[in-house]
């Protein structure tokens, strides 16, 4: 992985750089000892690794804003980071950037029942938000399975999606306002506490930029209260095939269910071994269907999926008959990563999504891929939205397999583009992906995505590296060719 | 305005905008030309109608999905729609009468510009939440595209938040791709009959807050109530609270009963099946209670929700004003009578305090130039969309001036 080299003249300014930013951030809030750094070195995905040439920890927006405006006048680059659970590599540091470190920006500033939303600082934990308001029987939609420790400010950089996210949406669809400052300085408000942008929707273009065009120091999110009653099925399907026409038919029918997870015959193994959830071992294909509202609801749908599962071949079906029973369902698909991190030294997850529909083919031509790397993959998948997460399993201690691993996996996000799908679907593109994107956008595609970015941060301060492949000057971006004086449009329709 | 290019194909699109470019000559940006007395007027000397661009390209209701060329007229999308269950979750409002056209005449790409959304946008989300993918072409005479045709989608930045709700100034669009979602089996409007304001406020705050999926929560007064056309709510003899539940039988059972069992104390209530239901809704949506009365100025204001009548009580001081709300009171629609601002110094004013945004959806064209017709920006917000907007269009020639003067 190649980073943007460093910069000899701000590496050589080190000292004097941390001193200027001890003066805005004093005290502790300022870490320049390499071995400190240390901890700070890499994030979810662990394969890169970098330490920073500074962290700052500031606690206020204020001081926010005077670092961003000291890195821009200095030209020194900054990479934001909130929990460091990317699993794309999105707050890799750089060895000449600041890595500016959210963790203290972690209180909850307004819960507003009657507006049904909360107003957190970004370092709060998305299930701290759930937690919140969970006595008044509300909840957080969003649940990414890192839920535990991945804070707001991230799932908003990085629009983190969840299991229930088919019925319930991603961060974006419950994201109600923001607090930004741009890498100048400038502190904006985007949104509220009201519904829709006024202007450019801003708030959306944030969703999910990977920490490259702002930094987030407030969110407002929306609250929902609480299904009444949630029930989990469980169907073992022949094989992959079947599996997947079986979703498909509950979607034909006019079912959303609250999630739909599918789990390989690999990925089945796996974590019936690590929690013996119960899981059935002679089948292909696992599909855990979750149906939430009110009791009568789930009853009625869960008989209807039950004969959907039967028609497409179920040779498994089961309901389960309590909470704990449900829970125990997924408990082996929470436990999949871990699972498969127990027959493994190393794993890489990848993060593709493609039309649901081409799933049986996908997987197969993974397979033939699987043989030729000589490397085992495990497969989970988000059956309802398409969203497919392989484990490829290797052994980093191997010469050359995480190599062999990352070829593999770049091979599967090509197919993912090529079937119709995209490279990533709720990790982010960070570093992991950055050069792939060529696959799924032409030149033009990425030079107008840039020019967005030139918008915010005109000299590529914020988070240089991550998500493009290469870096364009703003006043390059900005040129335009003109030809005049001629209209080369001789068909065109005109009246 | 002279001449009106109606390109047939995206290529066509990008040779009209590079030309226009090149001679720094505006465009106005126009889909099917539905809604071109929304915004602000635009000075230029050519049209760029997409109308030309029609037709379902991709549909595959399994997954959820379509795609269409962006001129396709929207009533086609929902026929096909409609023919397997499904729907535009966010319910697009049809605005042609409201602005003196006709029904039914708006394309998907300018639905999708404007970012139009109906009364399930407090539970299914707006335009914005259901745009996938997008192919267009920028100011600078560029094809270029972003998204997909898959719902979970975070490579690169999401310019189609971008394009919906600018209004045709960042890009002319020419293919988009929405999700859609099974239309409901059945649906109920359980009815609160005679509650003044504030009471409904509460009345719909109850139900938002609870466990029964409401989809639709709107409030109209006795005079608006008293117009519609569904014969339950015109002979409710005052005002009328709507609480909408949609999804499988036996649950919108449930969950009917329930709300008015545990509304109960509000007094009366009534239910409206099927057809009124969906009679009802339409009307909300489509601002029907202003439709007949064409002198009025309508501004659309979003708000938190328990702002709602603090704003409508501040502006109808004095003014002949008509209210009603959808969204849970965070959507108010209000009717104005003619003035020389507008009313928009007083609305701007009364919502500086509680945030959200109004918008000035119908007025005279000599108004609409010379007010904010959309939420005026501090200064900060005001040059990043000044930046943004020569990201796409740096010559200024898409649909200049319709949403901010000068831009």
């Amino acid at each position: 992985m190649k980073m943007p080299e460093p910069d000899a003249t701000v590496l050589a300014r080190r000292r004097e750089i941390a001193r200027a930013l001890n003066a805005i951030v004093p005290g502790e809030g300022v870490i320049a000892d390499r071995d400190e750094l240390a901890v700070y070195e890499s994030d979810g995905l662990t394969a890169y690794r970098q330490r920073p040439l500074i962290a700052v920890l500031p606690e206020t927006v204020e001081q926010v804003s005077r670092i961003l405006a000291y890195c821009n006048s200095e030209g020194i680059k900054v990479v934001p980071r909130g929990a460091g659970t990317s699993l794309s590599g999105g707050a890799l540091p750089l060895a000449d950037g600041v890595l500016l470190c959210m963790a203290r920006f972690s209180r909850i500033l307004d819960i507003d029942f009657a507006n049904r939303c909360v107003v957190a600082q970004p370092g709060v934990t998305n299930l701290g938000i759930t937690k919140a308001v969970e006595s008044e029987g509300f909840y957080y939609a969003p649940d990414p399975s890192s839920q535990i420790a991945c804070t707001i400010g991230g799932n908003v950089a990085e629009n983190s999606g969840g299991v229930h996210c088919l019925k319930y949406g991603l961060t974006t669809n419950n994201l109600l306002g923001l607090e930004m400052v741009l890498i100048d300085g400038t502190v904006l408000r985007l949104g509220g506490k009201h519904l829709d942008a006024e202007g450019y929707d801003l708030l959306g273009l944030m969703t999910g930029s990977e920490g490259l065009l702002g930094v987030i120091t407030e969110v407002t999110v929306r609250i929902l209260q609480a299904p009444e009653t949630a029930r989990a099925l469980l169907f073992g399907f022949p094989t992959n095939e079947a599996g997947g026409n079986c979703v498909a038919a509950i979607i034909g029918a006019g079912i959303i269910p609250g999630g739909m997870e599918m789990m390989d015959r690999a990925a089945i193994h796996a974590a019936e071994d690590f929690v013996q959830a119960g899981y059935p071992l002679d089948v292909e294909s696992l599909l855990i269907v979750e149906l939430d509202g009110p009791e009568v609801e789930v009853d009625d749908l869960i008989a209807r999926i039950s004969a959907i599962a039967a028609n497409c071949g179920a040779v498994t079906s089961r309901a389960s008959e309590s909470e704990e029973e449900r829970l125990k369902f997924w408990a082996g698909r929470k436990a999949a990563f871990p699972a498969v991190g127990r027959i493994s030294p190393d794993y890489y997850c990848m993060d593709g999504t493609i039309p649901r529909h081409r799933l049986p083919e996908v997987l197969k031509r993974m397979a033939e891929m699987s043989a030729r790397y000589g490397l085992r993959v495990a497969n989970v998948f988000h059956a309802g939205d398409g969203n497919l997460h392989p484990l490829i399993l290797y052994d980093a201690n191997n010469p050359g397999e995480l190599e062999n691993a990352e070829a593999f996996g770049a091979e599967i996000l090509r197919l993912c583009v090529e079937v119709g799908g995209v490279l990533t679907g709720e990790h982010g593109v960070g570093v992991e992906k950055r050069d792939l994107m060529g696959t799924m956008f032409s030149e033009a595609d990425l030079a107008q995505q840039q020019r967005v970015k030139c918008a915010f941060d005109p000299d590529s301060l914020l988070n240089p590296g991550k998500m493009f492949p290469e870096l364009h000057r703003c006043a390059e971006l900005g040129r335009m060719h003109i030809s005049r004086g001629q209209i080369p449009f001789p068909d065109l329709p005109r009246f | 305005m002279t001449g009106i290019f109606r390109p047939e194909s995206a290529r066509q699109v990008a040779d009209a905008v590079a030309w226009a470019a090149a001679e720094e000559e505006p465009l106005e940006v126009l889909g099917r030309a539905s809604k071109r007395a929304f915004g602000r007027p635009v000075q230029a000397g050519q049209g760029l109608e997409l109308s030309g661009l029609a037709g379902i390209t991709l549909y595959e209701a399994e997954e959820l999905v379509l795609s269409a060329r962006a001129g396709t007229p929207i009533a086609e999308i929902e026929a096909a729609l409609a023919e397997k269950n499904q729907e535009l979750a966010f319910e697009p409002p049809d605005l042609g009468p409201l602005l003196g056209g006709e029904a039914g005449a708006g394309s998907i790409g300018g639905v999708l510009a404007c970012n139009l959304a109906g009364p399930r946008r407090i539970k299914a989300g707006a335009a914005r939440d259901h745009f996938l993918g997008v192919s267009a072409v920028s100011g600078r005479g560029e094809a270029f595209k972003s998204g997909g045709r898959v719902v979970k989608n975070v490579t690169g930045y999401d310019l189609c938040k971008l394009m919906a709700g600018s209004h045709g100034t960042l890009a002319a669009m020419t293919d988009v791709t929405v999700k859609v979602l099974p239309a409901a089996e059945k649906t109920r409007t359980v009815l609160l009959l005679g509650l003044d304001d504030d009471k409904a406020l509460a009345a719909m705050t109850r139900a938002l807050g609870s466990a029964h999926e409401v989809s639709g929560a709107a409030h109209l007064p006795a005079v608006l109530a008293a117009d519609s056309e569904v014969s339950y709510v015109r002979e409710a003899g005052g005002a009328v609270t709507a609480l909408r539940v949609e999804g499988t039988g036996p649950s919108v059972e449930y969950r009917s009963a329930a709300l008015r069992r545990e509304l109960a104390d509000l007094g009366e209530s009534e239910e409206l099946h099927d057809r009124n239901s969906a009679g009802f809704w339409q009307e909300v949506r489509d601002v029907q209670p202003f439709v007949a009365r064409p002198e009025c100025l309508v501004w659309r204001v979003s708000v938190p929700p328990q702002a709602g009548p603090a704003v409508a009580g501040a502006l109808a001081q004095g003014q002949d004003a008509l209210a009603y709300y959808d969204w849970g009171g965070g959507l108010l629609w209000l009717a104005l009578p003619p003035s020389k601002d507008g009313g928009h110094a007083a609305l701007r004013a009364a919502l500086s305090g509680c945030g959200g945004h109004a918008t000035l959806i119908r007025g005279p064209e000599t108004l609409r130039a010379a007010i904010p017709v959309f939420q005026p920006q501090d200064p900060a917000m005001a040059a990043l969309t000044a930046r943004v907007k020569d990201g796409f269009d740096p010559r200024r020639v898409l649909n200049p001036g319709r949403m901010v003067a000068g831009l």
